[in-house]
């Protein structure tokens, strides 16, 4: 039973936060750098590329998101050092200093006026020194507290909002009190249960801060939308699994958050929380988007539900799977870390669902891998705001 | 045996949590708030993980899940129907 004087095994890092994986990894700033990037992680094993489609003639608020990803990513915890390349050194700086604040090695490299073959070299070379290095950093005895748990479920059906998402809730609702930081998101995704998530918030300026984004994102859809979304929100597969409407998703998806912690804060895209609580990130609920951003805020562990069997995972942050659908579990039973389906049979409480959640946490934050990472499964996606210039 | 789950009383669906659910069979729910069951025949055949009807919906009516509203009722529906997206559609968007 989990309490405020466990303990896990982790990675201290040089600004005091915690991380459950020891990753170097070769960050490219741009689509251009992605062909050196994978190279050195080539060259260099045991190191992980992160490539991605991004990063050209981008602007205001959209290129401040782009940066806050790249940086909050390489700041994660969980990852020990980086190597950023770019095309050119300005942007490369950009994202080297801010992951310099955190005090950990990082260092960049610009190609043009080098080429990829200059580059490649000498990233490789910083690249092994700095795996060397990550390779001698023990895992050291932390308070739960320097848990940062974040949630997002996929593939959702209605076997997730009696199953899987209130696991989720159950283990959100024991790991509250313990002082950790937690996450959840997925902005459309409340479209139907604002009321449950008013009632939910620490303070009237909590429930204000989450409507300015709850707006927001309304009008986004609002203003682009040809049909009802159906298909797109709820998805295709969410409707094969038995969803109907955008409404009975949300209140599926709220599920996750439980029924007693509070929302104690409002957190724009990959923005990192200020202490701990429960957060609420605006977000996507597109899988890969909100994990990534979940992974740029800080978070070293990350919740999945899923229904129809969303097989996501991340480079850094470990994607623990939860399914109480039994034709899921036992069709897709390589993607799913934690069976609740007898939730559903009534031969297990919803107690027992979310101590056997925690359990397989403690395991994962202590190093097994989770199934997504065992498939290598690494979605990275950036989220974008509008088009490029 | 539970055949379908049906998160509160006032819910007018259950949800199918087994596979081979057939037309003409009596299907038992479990109401988890508060704990007790619920019987009805089926009309149609409810894949896994969709929903069964519990009661007869008029066309604009709305549909409770979880207590809470989750749509508007776009074609009839009696009791023991699969009801899904070809009889309800979201009230928002």
């Amino acid at each position: 039973m989990i309490s405020k004087k466990t303990k896990f095994w982790g990675y201290r890092r040089e600004n005091g936060r915690v991380g459950v994986r020891n990753h170097v990894i070769i960050l490219p700033v741009d689509d251009l750098s992605n062909a050196a990037a994978e190279a050195v992680a080539h060259n260099i094993k045991g190191t992980m590329a992160i490539p991605h489609p991004y990063g050209r003639l981008q602007f205001g608020a959209d290129l401040e998101l782009h940066f806050r990803t790249l940086i909050g990513t390489g700041s994660n915890p969980n990852v020990a050092a980086v190597i950023v390349i770019g095309i050119e050194g300005g942007w490369t700086k950009k994202v080297v200093d801010g992951i310099a604040a955190t005090g950990k090695p990082v260092v960049g490299f610009g190609i043009e006026g080098h080429g990829d073959h200059q580059t490649i070299m000498h990233a490789s070379a910083a690249a092994k020194k700095f795996l060397q290095a990550a390779s001698e950093i023990h895992r050291v005895e932390c308070p739960i507290s320097d848990l940062w748990i974040s949630t997002k479920c996929g593939e959702s059906d209605t076997t997730s909002g009696c199953g899987a998402n209130p696991t989720v809730g159950n283990a959100f609702d024991k790991l509250y009190p313990l002082k950790t930081t937690l996450l959840f998101g997925e902005t459309s995704e409340i479209t139907g249960g604002e009321a449950l998530l008013q009632a939910r918030c620490r303070t009237p300026q909590v429930w204000k801060d989450f409507m300015f984004m709850f707006d927001r994102y309304q009008e986004m859809i609002n203003r682009f939308k040809t049909t009802d979304l159906s298909e797109s929100q709820p998805t295709k597969g969410n409707i094969a699994g038995g969803l109907t409407t955008i409404e009975e998703k949300a209140l599926g998806n709220i599920q996750k958050i439980g029924r007693k912690c509070k929302i104690d804060g409002v957190l724009d895209k990959a923005e990192e929380p200020k202490g701990p609580g429960l957060w609420f990130m605006d977000s996507s609920s597109a899988a890969a988007e909100m994990v990534t951003l979940c992974a740029a805020a800080g978070y070293v562990v990350h919740f999945f539900p899923t229904g129809q069997g969303n097989v996501i995972g991340n480079p850094i942050l470990p994607v623990i799977k939860i399914c109480a659908n039994p034709k899921t579990v036992r069709l897709m039973s390589e993607h799913v870390d934690v069976d609740t389906s007898g939730l559903l049979r009534r031969e297990m409480t919803m107690d027992d669902a979310g101590d056997a959640l925690l359990d397989n946490m403690m395991r994962t934050i202590n190093g097994r891998l989770t199934c997504a990472e065992a498939l290598g499964h690494r979605e990275f996606v950036l989220t974008r705001l509008y088009e490029s210039a | 045996m539970i055949h379908f789950v049906v998160h509160e009383k006032q819910d007018g669906v259950g949800v199918v949590v087994v596979e081979g659910c057939a037309k003409g069979s009596k299907a038992t729910g479990w109401i988890m708030e508060p704990d007790s069951t619920v019987r009805v025949e089926l009309k149609n055949d409810i894949p896994i993980g969709h929903k069964v009807a519990l009661k007869d919906f008029k066309v604009g009516e709305t549909v409770i899940k979880y207590g809470v509203d989750i749509g508007k009722v776009v074609a009839p529906i009696k009791k023991g129907e699969h009801l899904h997206v070809h009889n309800v559609k979201t009230k928002r968007w």
